[in-house]
């Protein structure tokens, strides 16, 4: 583990780095382009933190070994990439109807397929909000710097604990391998799960205002009843009734979406008196912030919007920007964000620019806003 | 020896039991509550693992100890977390032969190898029972199942030889007609620091017995007159398979910790 200071850092590092900050206890992985950087650097620091590290035998096994061992009070992480994040979709939707917390960075690299694995691409925006079986919401936050890979990875670890459910850090190669500077500080903001008070007895289920019921560990002598099947608020299993399948998933569903206020985050500038504002995330951002500064020098009235957390979506938000600016979408896929920003934003008013393989550089997105201003 | 009303009483939770007539499933939970019940190991720190199948519903929810029931295939490797998660938790893996050696075949591959300190129970019925008995990859080479109607063209593997050769501190197997050694097995297994894996042969009178005109009792009687526990004869061998002395993977991630001059977290 790093002291406080200042690095010149490369985002995996940082990330690694944000996971030893955060109490990580318990790291699982398999190799894979472009994450692998995250599980070197824990395989060595880890252990010296006093943290478990394991490497399994695939992806299932990976994010399988962060679920077991979150229920023995540890804080967990896994790292990987499209074709990894691919196999892990059945365990996530496991982790999401255990409430397990849980961290499960995503890397992304250019797909479909094995794709151009050191190529950054966004495409699994919607395989990370929708990539598992059935009915639920998810966390998924986008770094776009080093120092982003510090903070939300310590976020993601936060919000884990905090609503008791997976979440996903949506990172891409253009960050994960860009190399900048990361400050690490000495003291960070860490969260832990609520555990039982002596009165409560449901661990599955409760009145509360969040939705969140408290978590006890294995072994704690509570005969323990955790299922990925339909359960009652004792964990029982319930495989037919209508009361406990609309009771649970509306309740896993509500748990992200009633706590909105306090999940989502985003950055704007120059929204207020835009005519364009320029949506974008990720590394794809930086460009496109560049951008948007060239465009404000040259005196075009063009704003900035990027959200820090994809799921769930600043959907409000952007529908209020959509009411008096036009959109441009710049993303690194053709697919990735866009149909989310489509249900906010009337089809007149949006453009798009995607590009596939590479960071553009700020003038071809310069030269998109000027085509769109004109 | 404990009452059966005790061990009820102790170890079962009082849910209607999923199981059809007939069925092994409730003789292998009695067999694990009475190993534990005759060993040391404090019930609170026992974690019973599964995945999907018939053999899952062995633990999830009737046993009463702390239970994972997880996804189809992956209870090692849940199971897996679990103990390196928190080493003093005695871990016990409950999964059918498709679980354990279909889909979960990698895992039981690099569990065995890693030797990692579980307790596996493959309760091998030889078919798919909960879907409706398809074929395995336990289910012998020419037998009639739902979907191998003309025979199975494929062959079955020794799911326990297969978990011997990738390294195993200990590997047994019994059936449902031999409790008491069961017991005795389940209780070596605990006692074992490595990955001990125990195959089960046990009956399924609704989609395989009736398939071959068995019902439970006829098909427990089959196991006593088609085992024998000398090795090297026509039977099936039951009994212990090996028993080999390698490093452990939870002691020795706990080891580095120690070593880097780290405390557990």
């Amino acid at each position: 583990m790093k002291e406080a200071g200042e690095y010149f850092m490369e985002g995996n590092i940082a990330c690694a780095e944000g996971a030893l900050r955060a109490g990580c206890g318990f790291y699982a992985g398999y190799p894979i382009t472009p994450a692998s950087e995250v599980m070197n650097h824990l395989s060595k620091e880890l252990p010296k933190a006093g943290g478990r590290f394991v490497q399994m035998e695939d992806e299932i096994a990976s994010i399988a070994s962060i679920i077991g061992a979150s229920w023995t009070g540890q804080k967990t992480m896994t790292a990987t990439s499209g074709p990894g994040f691919s196999l892990m979709q059945e365990n996530l939707g496991y982790a999401v109807m255990t409430e397990t917390p849980c961290v499960i960075v995503n890397v992304q690299r250019a797909g479909p397929s094995t794709g151009q694995a050191t190529k950054p691409g966004t495409g699994d925006v919607m395989q990370s909000r929708f990539g598992s079986q059935g009915d639920y919401e998810i966390i998924a936050l986008s770094p776009n710097s080093g120092q982003e890979m510090f903070d939300f990875t310590i976020r993601a670890f936060n919000l884990a604990e905090r609503y008791r459910t997976p979440v996903i850090l949506l990172a891409d190669s253009g960050v994960g391998h860009m190399r900048e500077k990361v400050k690490i500080r000495e003291e960070v903001d860490t969260k832990k799960r609520r555990r039982p008070k002596e009165d409560e007895s449901e661990f599955f289920d409760t009145d509360r205002d969040d939705h969140v019921p408290p978590m006890p560990d294995f072994g704690d002598g509570e005969e323990l009843l955790v299922t990925g099947s339909t359960h009652l608020g004792d964990g029982t299993r319930d495989t037919s009734s209508f009361e406990a399948q609309d009771k649970l998933v509306r309740r896993l569903v509500s748990k992200i979406e009633d706590n909105r206020e306090d999940i989502e985050d985003w950055e704007e500038s120059d929204v207020e008196d835009a005519d364009l504002v320029v949506v974008s995330y990720g590394s794809m951002s930086r460009p496109a912030k560049g951008a948007v500064k060239k465009a404000r020098e040259n005196g075009h009235d063009v704003g900035f919007f990027r959200p820090k957390v994809m799921w769930p979506s600043p959907e409000k938000r952007l529908r209020e920007i959509a009411k008096d600016s036009e959109i441009l979408l710049a993303e690194l896929s053709l697919r990735g964000y866009r149909m989310e920003i489509e249900r906010a934003v009337p089809s007149e008013a949006l453009h798009i620019y995607d590009r596939l393989n590479s960071l553009p550089t700020i003038d071809k997105i310069y030269d998109k806003i000027e085509e769109v201003i004109r | 020896m404990i009452k059966a009303e005790d061990i009820k009483e102790k170890y079962i939770r009082s849910h209607p039991s999923p199981f059809c007539p007939g069925c092994g499933g409730g003789m292998v939970l009695n067999s694990m509550s009475r190993a534990v019940e005759e060993s040391d190991v404090d019930k609170d720190d026992m974690v019973a693992v599964s995945g999907i199948g018939c053999a899952a519903w062995i633990p999830s929810p009737h046993w009463r100890v702390d239970t994972l029931h997880t996804t189809h295939g992956r209870a090692i490797a849940f199971a897996s977390g679990v103990k390196i998660g928190n080493k003093d938790l005695e871990v016990m893996v409950v999964s059918g032969d498709g679980d354990c050696a279909g889909i979960g075949g990698n895992h039981l591959l690099h569990g065995a190898r890693n030797n990692i300190d579980l307790n596996v129970l493959m309760i091998n019925n030889g078919l798919y029972a909960m879907t409706g008995g398809q074929v395995a990859p336990t289910t012998e080479h020419g037998e009639e199942t739902l979907t191998t109607p003309y025979g199975n063209p494929s062959s079955s593997f020794e799911a326990a030889e297969v978990v011997k050769a990738a390294g195993a501190g200990h590997v047994a197997r019994w059936t449902t007609y031999h409790m008491k050694e069961l017991i005795e097995e389940i209780k070596k297994a605990m006692n074992t620091d490595g990955f001990s894996f125990i195959e089960v042969l046990t009956q399924c009178p609704t989609r395989k017995g009736k398939k071959q005109g068995m019902d439970g009792l006829e098909m427990l009687e089959w196991y006593k007159e088609n085992t024998s526990k000398e090795k090297d004869t026509d039977k099936i061998y039951v009994g212990t398979l090996s028993e080999v002395d390698r490093p452990e993977l939870t002691e020795k991630i706990y080891d580095q910790i120690e070593k880097t001059g780290g405390e557990p977290r």
